[in-house]
Order: C-alpha cells, then structure tokens, then sequence
C-alpha cells in the first residue's frame, strides 16, 4: 500500500436523506409500473394444440362494453309482398322497383333509422319531392343498397348466411364511424429531408405502433402481394423485403384490432404462412380482404365524382371501408347477429347494368 | 464485517486524485481535472476524470456527433420541426433505408441518401472507437481482451446494416434508426423469413445472452457472498486461493457438483459474452442470402416437430381455381 491516507467517506445525515429518497423514488416507480396493468386480470382461452401458444386473450370489462356496443337494431314486421309495386306507385325507382309498396316503405323508413336517424328521410330527399336526384346522398344510397345486395349475393364465404344491412356499417350514422382515404405522402411539401416512409406515426390504425398507416391503399385497392414468405426453406426467388413485410403486418395489425382477436385467431404460432396448420377464421378473412378490395373498387370508387369535396380525403379521394367499418371491434360485426334475414330484398343478387344507378 | 452485507457499495476508499501512470511518446496529453463524487462513489470509483481522448477519439466522436446529428434533424423534418411533435412522437420517429427497388446503388437524400450518409458516419465513428479501446489497452501494458469483446459486437452491427445488406443485393434490408421502428423491424424480420427462433443460431445466440446474465449473477452473489473473507481480491486469490475462495468453490461444488475457478469463471463470462454477438450474427448473415424460410428449414431437417392437426383439414383458397391471392 502506498503512504495515501484511507478513510471511510460516509456522513450519516447524507445517507438517511439518501434513503428517504430512494423510498420517494422507488414507490413513484412502482406506480408508474402499475399503469402498465390491465384490469381485470385478461382470460386466455386455449384454441388450438397445447403448448402452442394458440390462445385468444379476453378482458371482461372491455368484452362486455364491446358487447353494448354491439347490439342490432329494432327490426320492422314485414308486410308482405301483396299489393302494388314500388315502380307503379312511386317515380324514379331503379333499384327497388319488384318490392311491394309495403315492403318499399318499411325498407325506407329502416334505412332512415340505420344511416340518418336524426336528420331524416330529408338527409337524401329533396322534400317534397321524393323522386328527386338532386342530393348527392340519394345517389350514394342507392349505390349502396346495391352494394349491400352484392355483399348478401355473391360474397358469401365471408359474410355466410349472416348478412349485412346498412346497420351494419352504420350503426345510426350517416358516415360510418371507420373509414379511410389515402394518406398524403408529403405533408409539409418538403422532400429534402425528414422522409417518413408512410410509417412512423403512433396512428390507431395499426394500434399505435410505428408500421405503415395506411396499408388500405396496397391492399385493399390496390392488389400489392400480401404474402412475403418463400414457398421453400432455401431461397428460391422469393423477393419479397423485410419492408414488405411491414406493410404486411400494419394491414395484419389492423385486421387485429378491428375484430377484437390476436394474430392466433386465424394464424398458427409456428407459421404464419402454413395453411394446414391454421385455424379455419383464416378463409373467411381471406374472402374478406378480397370482399373490402372488391367493394372499394367497384362501389366507392365509382362514387368518387358523386361525393362533395368536404367528404373527400385530402388527395381528393373518397371515403373508403376496411374491416373496422363493418367489425367494428367485434369478430364478428353486431357479434355474429344475423342481420340480412329480415330483408329478403336486400339478398338479390344485382340486377343487370349496376352502373347506370350510380351516374 | 457488517459492511459486506450490503448489496450497494458501502465502503468508499478516497486518496489523492492521481492521473494515471506516464504516457509514452505520440499520447496526447489527458483533458480535464480529476474530481471525487461521492455520489459516483455510490456506483463505481468516486474519482472523476480525466479522460484521454486522443486523435482516435475525437474523429470518433465528431463522426458520431454527426450521424447523431442528421438522424435527429431528419426525426425532426418528419413532423415539420414542430419541438413539441418531437418530443411526443421520439419513439415513433425513424430515419429510413432507402426503397428495396433502389438496390444498392445510391438513392435521392430523401428516400435513403441521408440513412446511407448516417451509415457512413456511424460506422466510422465505431471503428474509430473500436481503435482507441485497443490502442489504449496497449498503452496501459494491458491485454487487449476488452477490444476482441468489443469487436464481437462490431460483428453483428456490420452484419445487420453493410454486409447482409450487400449479400441480399439491397441496401433496403438494414435496420432503420429509430426506437419503435427498429423493433418493429426485428419483428418483420422474422415473420419476412418464416419465424426466427426455428433458427438456430438465434436460439444460441439467446443461449448465451440469457447464460451471460445467469453468469453475471452467479458470479457477482458469489464474491459479494466472500467478500468478507478478502473474496473481492480475485486476482489474488488465482494463485494464492484463500479461505474466501476455498469457500466459494465448496458452495458450487455442493450445490452443483462443479466449481469454477477464480480465474476461469472470467474467462466463462468473456466467451458467454462474445458469443451471444458472434453467433446472432452468423444467423441474421445467413438468414435470406442461405435459408429463406426458417420453419420449413426446421420442418425439413427434423428440427422441430410437426404438431398434430387438430383444425379441420383447410387447403390454400388461392389455390382454388380462378382465384387471384
């Protein structure tokens, strides 16, 4: 040792403040830990082979306030199909002509409870002239009772028997709650610097993670390839980047939070790409980005020059649907209440030259 | 003796600040005068300072402070060098790598030009600091083990941002600096390549992550448990094994049947250690330029167990006839 002098350097009054401190310090990070905490408890309920992580994981309150959500609408008693057609007794009828006066009228007044329960039948009519065209919403309507009869008629491996109504989507709003238009690359109209790549936003519609926003306009308008994984273990031409793959999982993330599920709910934990493996959900969400695709591009689309510009997207686009506009939260929209039953007339498939109601 | 009970550091020894042993010819100077903190006592020796930086040193940090620099000011044009924004939104923001369709030639500033400069930047400030913990090893008459570490870190970061990107043919494949982002890329990495712990240099890699920590615990309890004997006197004890290190080799040896040595369980700590980086980064090398998709390789070769179908039989709809995926 050398001739330096050693000696202890602890002053007691020092060191009881010092602890008093770290008391403060370590119940102020217990509290902070604590808001990372659900409540209650989430169940886990085991869907697939033990071991596998194959669970879904619900939170009762959160499970029954989805729930209220969640309820059908008031359902209107047919009257029957005697009587006089809707074509013979009112003007201007293009979609709904075959219905009898009664069911035209209960299907009115229905539609005005579904989309516009406060504003009323004058929200899309011309009053007093109900035959009038000169609303943009009465266009947009009719456009859309045909779409809603393409959905029932020819999209049944996603929709099944249960159906769809304009409830659906609009649950007594005149727009939906969840709908969507191409986001604007370039916001600030600067492009020197500070380029985000269409990603890094904390945006609910990839529950606030840092993937790409807006993964509506690659796949369900445009038909960019989900899949990124290779058909083999070795490479064998599969160019699919690691930045595809994260457009892929901002579409798969939103898929998520609009039903209400985890990935497992349609995905097998060891692969995701594996289809014998997975459960059988994984079809029905198949057909299902293909029916959102389909519709906003042959329904939305075709309504772009129909809608004023306050209800377009600042590219001047239209407003668009994604699986949160009819889910809703819920794995199924109004948890799985059958809604197409009750309106035979909007299970038709469509009738010939669609196009023509919609200019 | 009650002293060593203690899990923080109790005791403070304090002499007059010294600057070191004499530097030889071509060493610049140390800066700044040595100070004693009794609060850096707390955690470590309570002498701050002074710090040689050296020629190395400062390129290092000046290349640094400019990768620093442009990441930040391009975080901050992404919301329109709103303070506010930056703040709220800093674990979202990112600088990007350029388009995977711009390959490996040389993007505009804004689609990747500015990450490729930062990459420059950033991996010249790492090689400098690389240099200078060598060199400054060497200069003490010390080994130079804390370089060789040092460089199995270096490893696995040219993996992950140069040399895979340069195998897969595009610069779009690195890591993009941002703190969500990053993560967020680590996760479409490996659902990109078919599920990463089928890989396994990954699952070795996780070996020796969470074994260092097992190792770092075992080992630090264990002297902290005989420094009432002299126990924290390892280099001592190496060759000179007193009743501190007789001790701690019967406890293992009860408790597990094998001990450790003095000398060897740093050895132990340093490979567990260097080979968490080396072997993470033979699997992320090999992943996309070897195997492409990890579940099937592991399928393949038996490495995992196909599980029993408990789903009803479901086939590809793509696969159906006149069907677009």
């Amino acid at each position: 040792m050398s001739t330096n002098t050693i000696h202890s350097y602890r002053p007691h009054l020092r060191t009881r403040w010092a602890a008093r401190l770290m008391q403060t310090f370590g119940l102020a990070l217990l509290g902070l830990l604590l808001t990372g905490c659900e409540r209650p408890s989430p169940e886990s309920v085991q869907s697939g082979y033990r071991g596998t992580g194959m669970v879904q994981v619900y939170n009762a309150r959160l499970l029954e306030a989805k729930t209220e959500q969640n309820q059908p609408p008031f359902v209107l008693p047919s009257p029957g199909s005697d009587g006089p057609k809707a074509s013979q007794a009112y003007k201007n009828v293009k979609v709904l002509g075959n219905l009898s006066v009664g069911e035209f009228n209960r299907l009115m007044v229905s539609m005005t409870s579904w989309v516009a329960p406060q504003e009323g039948c004058a929200y899309c009519h011309q009053l007093p002239y109900f035959q009038d065209d000169s609303k943009y919403t009465k266009v947009v309507a009719r456009r859309m009772i045909e779409m809603t009869r393409h959905i029932n008629a020819d999209w049944k491996p996603h929709v099944a028997e249960t159906g769809v109504t304009c409830y659906t989507c609009h649950r007594g709003q005149p727009v939906p709650s969840a709908i969507w238009f191409k986001s604007n690359p370039e916001p600030y109209g600067s492009n020197f610097m500070g380029d985000k790549a269409g990603q890094n936003t904390p945006s609910p519609v990839v529950n606030m993670s840092s993937l790409p926003n807006d993964p509506f306009t690659p796949f369900l308008l445009d038909e960019q390839k989900i899949r990124v994984n290779g058909p083999t273990a070795l490479p064998s031409g599969n160019r699919q980047s690691i930045k595809q793959a994260e457009w892929t999982y901002g579409l798969m993330t939103h898929m998520s939070n609009a039903l209400g599920v985890n990935c497992t709910y349609c995905h097998n934990t060891q692969s995701f790409q594996n289809w014998t493996n997975s459960p059988p959900q994984r079809t029905t969400a198949w057909h299902g980005i293909r029916m959102a695709r389909d519709l906003n591009r042959s329904y939305m689309e075709s309504l772009t020059d129909v809608f004023p510009e306050h209800r377009k997207g600042p590219t001047g686009d239209v407003a668009k649907l994604n699986c949160a506009t009819c889910h809703q939260g819920a794995y199924k929209p109004l948890n799985g209440a059958p809604m197409a039953k009750d309106f035979p007339e909007l299970q038709k498939p469509v009738l010939v030259n669609t196009k023509v109601a919609a200019k | 003796m009650a002293d060593y009970q203690n899990l923080f550091t109790t005791v403070q020894a304090v002499g007059p600040v010294h600057h070191g042993v004499e530097l030889g010819h071509g060493n610049s100077p140390r800066s700044g005068q040595p100070l004693i903190n009794y609060w850096i006592g707390k955690l470590g020796n309570a002498q701050l300072g002074p710090i040689y930086l050296g020629g190395l040193g400062l390129a290092s940090l000046f290349c640094g402070l400019i990768a620093f620099t442009l990441i930040g000011m391009n975080m901050l044009a992404s919301v329109n060098y709103d303070p506010i924004q930056f703040v709220r939104q800093l674990f979202w923001l990112s600088l990007e790598p350029p388009p995977p369709s711009y390959g490996l030639s040389i993007p505009p500033l804004n689609q990747g030009g500015w990450f490729l400069i930062v990459g420059l930047f950033f991996t010249a400030s790492v090689m400098l600091w690389w240099a200078r913990t060598y060199r400054r090893a060497v200069q003490l008459g010390m080994g130079t083990h804390i370089a060789w570490a040092f460089a199995a870190a270096i490893w696995l970061f040219l993996v992950l941002g140069l040399f895979r990107p340069i195998l897969m043919g595009s610069w779009g494949e690195a890591v993009p600096y941002g703190i969500f982002p990053h993560l967020d890329w680590t996760a479409a990495f490996s659902l990109r390549y078919g599920n990463l712990f089928y890989n396994p240099f990954h699952a070795l890699s996780i070996v020796f992550l969470y074994g260092s920590a097992l190792l770092f615990a075992m080992h630090g309890a264990t002297i902290l448990a005989v420094t009432r004997f002299g126990g924290e006197r390892e280099i001592e004890q190496i060759t000179d094994r007193g009743t501190a290190s007789e001790r701690a080799a019967l406890f293992w040896r009860w408790t597990m049947g094998f001990n450790a040595t003095m000398e060897s369980i740093h050895r132990w700590a340093w490979w567990f250690a260097v080979l968490c980086p080396i072997t993470g980064g033979i699997g992320i090398l090999l992943t996309g330029t070897v195997v492409d998709n990890w579940y099937l390789w592991a399928i393949k070769h038996g490495v995992a167990p196909p599980y029993p179908e408990i789903f009803p039989a479901m086939t590809d709809p793509a696969l159906a006839v006149g069907v677009k995926p």
